[in-house]
């Protein structure tokens, strides 16, 4: 085979190849995270977090505005201190509230925000005061069965 | 009694005593390949050329295997997510598996079996026939003409073919889950978009399949290279490519993923 050959089918297979990562890029997966959009950090306390993770989408109105930076614990209170990085283009004001939700059954944590009514907006280094944990299976089985047996203790028929 | 330790332990020596050698030696010559390489890439007609017989003529088995792999894993995943009322998900499964794990290390497996062991073979024969000695005898590098462009026409090849590995074994999952079975099109590319992270899963795999790039060609050029000139010292080398290379790249497979995907 002589070298025009040679380069041709390597020319080929070169296509080939960009073509798969350019499906890879475009068709099969997200381009938005880690895009260099340009967002501000706020924080959230919450007394649980579950199972949320770093990266987890933070959506508004089912809307992806944003991603979870990172979660630690805070020494002082113990409750689990969440940073969020939202957007730029999207604007909360300071009494929104945060919450942590599961999408659908296998689905993921993610953070909930749902906007409140006050005039003066959130911004970088700002915290999120309104918080609600994550729903936590075990604590609700608990909760129900201590409720239930609690709810008609006259039931209880004495021994005959 | 002593006599009868000295042996056993020599027995059990003498092996490991050998293989540190061979790693030495494999070693040295890992970094003459990388030294001569600059004047290897300054002639990339003959990078080219490998790549030409590395890359473009394992397309077909890495294609075809790649399509089937992603038809099975629809198939099973489909099976197994439907139970749970969740068969959306197939598009996440079926490109998860192969981006992560499936594309880099099947299609590593593969060119290993399919080109490490034709390098291995060709620069053995080349060593039985004498054309190394005949090389070196007109002042030509044998390593900076035969071993390095091949060592680099293995490593430009590798990452092109996992990533055409997963762009098939993802349109075969699609060919299984949507046309054959009926999952609905448009929750299957969504959710896949929607979870498939491009620097994350797409990035890391391609990484993955470099560094199976890089292992499999050095291993196929030295066990080539290191052949006894022999019919069987040739045949032993090529054997021993495919074997070296698979252990190497599931061993490697581990540590990069324990690396890359941890706390995900």
């Amino acid at each position: 085979m002589n070298r025009r050959a040679y380069d041709f089918w390597v020319g080929v297979f070169v296509v080939l190849g960009l073509a798969a990562l350019a499906f890879l890029a475009l068709r099969v997966s997200n381009v938005s995270s880690g895009n260099g959009r340009a967002t501000y950090r706020v924080t959230a306390a919450f007394d649980n977090i579950g199972g949320l993770k770093a990266k987890a989408p933070i959506r508004s109105a089912g809307v992806l505005v944003g991603r979870v930076a990172g979660i630690r614990l805070d020494p002082e209170t113990y409750r689990a201190v969440v940073s969020l990085d939202i957007e730029q283009g999207y604007h909360f004001s300071r009494d929104s509230s945060a919450e942590i939700l599961t999408s659908g059954i296998l689905g993921d944590q993610y953070i909930g925000l749902t906007p409140g009514g006050e005039e003066t907006m959130l911004k970088n280094g700002d915290r999120i005061t309104l918080t609600s944990s994550a729903l936590v299976l075990e604590k609700l089985i608990s909760q129900f069965m201590f409720s239930k047996a609690s709810e008609n203790p006259t039931e209880a028929k004495p021994a005959p | 009694m002593l006599e009868w330790l000295d042996t056993r332990i020599r027995a059990f020596g003498t092996p490991v005593v050998d293989a540190l050698i061979k790693l030495g030696f494999g070693f040295r010559f890992f970094v003459s390949v990388l030294w001569h390489s600059l004047a290897t890439l300054r002639r990339p007609r003959l990078v080219v050329r490998e790549i030409y017989f590395s890359g473009v003529l394992s397309l077909i088995i890495i294609l075809v295997s790649g399509l089937f792999v992603g038809m099975v894993l629809a198939l099973q995943g489909y099976d197994t997510l439907q139970r749970f009322g969740a068969s959306e998900a197939l598009g996440v499964l079926v490109s998860l598996s192969l981006l992560r794990e499936l594309g880099p290390v099947v299609a590593g497996l593969l060119f290993a079996s399919r080109a490490g062991s034709a390098i291995t073979a060709e620069i053995g024969l080349m060593k039985a026939t004498e054309q190394l000695a005949a090389m070196e005898m007109m002042a030509v590098n044998p390593v900076a003409r035969v071993m390095a462009p091949r060592f680099w026409g293995g490593v430009i090849s590798m990452p092109v073919l996992a990533a055409l590995f997963s762009a098939m074994g993802i349109f075969g999952g699609y060919l299984v889950g949507v046309v054959l079975i009926g999952v609905d099109a448009g929750s299957f590319w969504a959710q896949m978009q929607a979870q498939v992270d491009l620097r994350y899963d797409i990035g890391n795999g391609l990484i993955k399949s470099a560094v199976f790039g890089v292992a499999v060609a050095i291993i196929a050029v030295f066990e080539g290279f290191d052949a006894p000139p022999t019919a069987e010292g040739v045949s032993g080398a090529t054997t021993r490519t495919v074997v070296t290379s698979s252990l190497v790249i599931l061993g490697l497979d581990f540590i990069l993923t324990a690396f890359m995907f941890r706390g995900i």
